[in-house]
């Protein structure tokens, strides 16, 4: 079956089951490998693209329920990893195995959408839908005041 | 300068050639093949830099690529390791580029990520490498001007001549180094570490770019033209064996390209592949599978079989004495307090967030595989006995990875590839597990453990008396993997009547090392039970151990090895001291007053030649919430730290873990399977139960440059059960914490 989707920006057809997660139409049809799998069920979050603008896991959202909305993954965020939380999460040097981190910076940018000061709590529940196993945390919320224009807590050295 | 234990081969030796376009390319060798090498192994033609054959290739316009040698799980050594080299090539680190090298013990030496030993194990030889290839430059400019070496200076990817104030940069004189003789790795000259320019420094990993724009780099993300993929199912009891499957049937559905039985071999579960043209068709297609499973004798383990019996192997005699100091019967008559306890930890999985695959092709006898392992080689090695090739014809390519923590110790996955790539031949196949099949298939689950102790305290305070009944999972009177308890474990031999007894509870659950293999969990049970002993004798925490650490050993006798702790080498009690009195200064110990509900826990653990100690402090509210408010962290690791942004990273990672696993983690097995399916029940921590700072300080101190990305763990579990402790009076005897009340606020 047919579907037209709207993927960064552009208009591209997959034939594909409808029931196929948008994860898996990403990765394995349109070879965007940034959308990582890590559970499948709507736990880890390493699969959070923008679904019309707003934070969502693509192992939950079933291909032929993903026509009508732009969707944007890590790979569209920015053309050249310079939207503000990309460059602070490298400032910063956020990752230690990185294979959540598309999914996390996905989560950030949507809320600075909508929230560019986000407080502690504000932060703490826009990311509770993402796992970091290598447990980062604390430099991912750092990232996201850094890219906020919020003060960092660099109590302990992070980034160059 | 000392060569300390050196993972180059000891018959290494450096190659120096040209590269495409007048560059150098510097590599290292080992004699065994030195005739191959000296037939053109690659047809004469220098490889581009993107197929790694060297350590440094130096390009006429001054880049210089450099090979990271080891597995990346996100410990940071790809970094690393390239900074070790590029410090002692004297290049700006702006003007490297680094490459992951392919599997090869004969390009590379050793290749793994295991034990935190690739600091300890190449801080030297990655060093000798940079400064060999610099001493080649020099030796080349030395030749263009007709001047002495000794008149030459480096510095930023350039050659110095200062009497004549002549400069010349590196890749212009690349093409001449590459035809200069290359100096022997041990006589070359190392920098003095006070000159370092690169090493010391904040650096970011060098793949963080990609990472953050979603570039393909990770094991999933390999595609080949034409490329299939499969699913492979096991039976979910470990050891359980194929009888009968309907393999026909799924081979006639749509899409789907073969489906066939693999036989059991070395690492290799028996079992059911399909392989079809996209996964989701693969994995859809198991849900049609029809299996007859043998379950085999696993079927009768249970978690709450072993713990029934770990509790009568308690009151019986021990199996065996693992050590025994003294008399601890008299001893505990004697003693002015005693306690006993009973600790207790589950069985976990490592959960590392990609879950296993491994991409192959197979192609006229040859073999191409693109796979994630911490220990690429024997991974090689066992690809090659699943499907009866020689390892000679495999080229294997390291993939970074989505998370090790020990995990990728284990190949199973990368035989189960490489026997399904072999049976549809000329297809590139991935073989992808879901996380069902991660958490159900773990090969290296942490070991649960029961220890029974009973210790005592003499009038003075002073531990007297000391005994663990640890029963362990195993088999007749072998434990099963990373399940042990070493006789030299502290505090052995600080306690003058001490043993350490144990029994086995017959098992057949997998296991094998996690993040701190043993001490992840023995550091709970060993630090909450000095704290108790502790509290019994009235003694604040602090001062307690240090009093310990204070006592006179018993000397390790030289038939015993030198135990103490994961990854060798000889407890030192001094450096443990050091550590806890710099984290008690950092933490303020005993100097702040803390509102009720309130408290602060210490520990300290010694593992892979690290020495931690770690204070936190929670706050536990009516409902048992907690909070963590703060960690302390004090290590020491030596007298350098390599990159100081990523070991940051690395401890805060570990505390994380450490608390994350304390209170939600449990692996339960029942009919001898894994009863947890996805993360839905196996709670990972989230952000907003992390604590929100965590401040790491390192102790520099006279001893060799060793790894952090274990040793940080151990600690942090303890720190926090005796910090709940002092903030609620409650005592926590076996983890998970929730299973107590306890919930993260």
């Amino acid at each position: 079956m047919a579907y037209t989707l709207n993927v960064n920006g552009k208009s591209v057809s997959v034939d594909v089951p409808g029931d196929m997660p948008l994860l898996w139409v990403l990765r394995d049809v349109l070879h965007l490998y940034g959308t990582k799998y890590g559970c499948g069920v709507g736990q880890c979050g390493a699969c959070t693209v923008h679904i019309r603008g707003r934070a969502a896991k693509a192992c939950q959202v079933p291909v032929q329920n993903a026509t009508a909305a732009p969707i944007v993954t890590i790979e569209g965020l920015s053309a050249d990893g310079s939207h503000p939380v990309q460059k602070a999460w490298e400032e910063l040097d956020v990752p230690q195995c990185g294979y959540c981190q598309a999914g996390q910076i996905m989560s950030a940018a949507a809320l600075l959408a909508t929230t560019p000061k986000p407080t502690d709590a504000e932060i703490d529940t826009a990311m509770n839908g993402n796992i970091c196993r290598c447990g980062t945390y604390l430099r991912i919320r750092d990232g996201i005041k850094r890219a906020s224009g919020q003060p960092v807590n660099m109590t302990t050295g992070r980034g160059e | 300068m000392s060569t300390a234990s050196v993972s180059v081969n000891r018959r290494s030796f450096l190659k120096v050639s040209a590269a495409a376009g007048g560059g150098l390319m510097v590599a290292l060798y080992t004699d065994a093949f030195a005739d191959l090498l000296a037939q053109g192994r690659q047809g004469g033609a220098p490889a581009a830099p993107l197929t790694p054959d060297a350590f440094i290739t130096i390009s006429p316009d001054g880049i210089a690529t450099i090979t990271g040698k080891n597995p990346e799980i996100g410990q940071g050594i790809k970094t690393a390791l390239p900074m070790l080299i590029a410090e002692e090539l004297d290049i700006d680190w702006k003007d490297v580029r680094v490459v992951q090298g392919d599997v090869s013990q004969v390009k590379f030496g050793g290749q793994s990520a295991g034990g935190s030993t690739a600091i300890p194990g190449n801080y030297t030889p990655m060093r000798q490498i940079g400064a060999a290839a610099r001493a080649q430059l020099v030796a080349a400019a030395a030749a263009q001007w007709s001047v002495p070496e000794a008149e030459l200076t480096t510095a930023a990817g350039k050659v110095m001549h200062a009497a004549s104030k002549r400069t010349i940069g590196y890749g212009q004189l690349a093409a001449k180094a590459a035809t200069m003789p290359a100096p022997a790795l041990a006589s070359v000259t190392l920098k003095d570490p006070k000159n370092f320019t690169i090493v010391g420094k904040n650096k970011v990993g060098v793949d963080v770019h990609k990472i953050v724009t979603g570039q393909a780099l990770f094991g999933m993300d390999m595609n080949l033209p034409g490329m299939k993929f499969a699913v492979y199912e096991k039976c979910p009891v470990f050891g359980g064996t194929v009888v009968s499957a309907n393999t026909e049937e799924i081979k006639a559905l749509p899409g789907i390209t073969a489906c066939f039985v693999v036989a059991p071999g070395p690492s290799l579960a028996n079992g059911v592949a399909i392989v079809a043209d996209t996964w989701w068709t693969a994995n859809q297609a198991r849900t049609k599978l029809k299996i007859q499973w043998n379950e085999g004798t696993t079927a009768t383990n249970s978690t709450m079989g072993f713990d029934r019996s770990a509790l009568e192997f308690s009151k019986k005699a021990p199996q065996t004495v693992t050590r025994n100091d003294g008399d601890h019967g008299v001893a505990m008559k004697e003693a002015a307090k005693t306690v006993d306890a009973a600790y207790q930890y589950p069985f976990l999985v490592h959960a590392q967030l990609e879950p296993m695959n491994c991409t192959a092709a197979f192609k006229d006898g040859k073999m191409e595989m693109w796979a994630t392992s911490q220990t690429p080689q024997q991974g090689l090695s066992l690809a090659a006995t699943a499907c009866g090739i020689a390892p000679t014809d495999i080229t294997m390519h390291l993939m970074r990875m989505g998370g090790g923590f020990g995990r990728r110790l284990a190949n199973d996955y990368i035989a189960e590839s490489a026997v399904i790539a072999k049976n549809v031949p000329g297809v590139p196949v991935q073989l992808r597990w879901t996380r069902e099949d991660d958490m159900r298939s773990d090969v290296y689950h942490r070991a649960a453990g029961w220890h029974f102790l009973s210790g005592g305290v003499d009038a003075s305070g002073k531990i007297t008396a000391w005994r663990d009944h640890f029963v362990t999972v195993g088999k007749g009177t072998m434990p099963s993997g990373s399940a042990t308890l070493g006789m030299n474990e502290f505090p052995a031999r600080f306690v003058p009547n001490f043993s350490i007894v144990q029994s086995i509870n017959e098992s057949g659950i997998p296991t094998g090392p996690m993040r701190a293999p043993g001490s992840n969990a023995l550091a709970f049970v060993m630090q909450s039970f000095i704290d108790e002993l502790a509290h019994a004798a009235g003694k604040d925490p602090v001062a307690f151990r240090v009093a310990l650490l204070d006592s006179t050993p018993l000397p390790i006798p030289q038939t015993q090895g030198p135990g103490g702790g994961g990854g060798g080498g000889g407890f030192n009690a001094a450096r443990a001291k050091g550590v806890v009195e710099l984290v008690a200064a950092k933490s303020g110990w005993g100097k702040r007053t803390l509102p009720k509900g309130t408290g602060m826990g210490i520990a300290f653990h010694f593992s892979h030649s690290g020495y931690f100690a770690e204070v936190a402090e929670v706050t536990v509210d009516a409902q048992k919430r907690v909070k963590v408010n703060k960690v302390w962290v004090v290590g020491d690791i030596g007298r350098q730290i390599v990159n100081p942004s990523n070991a940051n990273n690395q401890a805060e990672g570990c505390v994380v873990d450490g608390l994350g696993q304390a209170m939600g983690l449990e692996i339960t097995i029942d009919g001898g399977k894994v009863v947890q399916k996805n993360f839905n029940q196996y709670p990972l921590i989230r952000m907003k139960d992390a604590p929100t700072t965590i401040q790491v300080d390192y102790l520099l101190s006279d001893n060799n440059p060793t790894g952090i990305g274990e040793p940080a763990m151990p600690p942090s579990i303890p720190a926090l059960c005796n910090a709940i402790f002092a903030a609620t009076g409650e005592r926590v005897r076996s983890l998970p914490l929730i299973k107590h009340g306890f919930s993260w606020a």
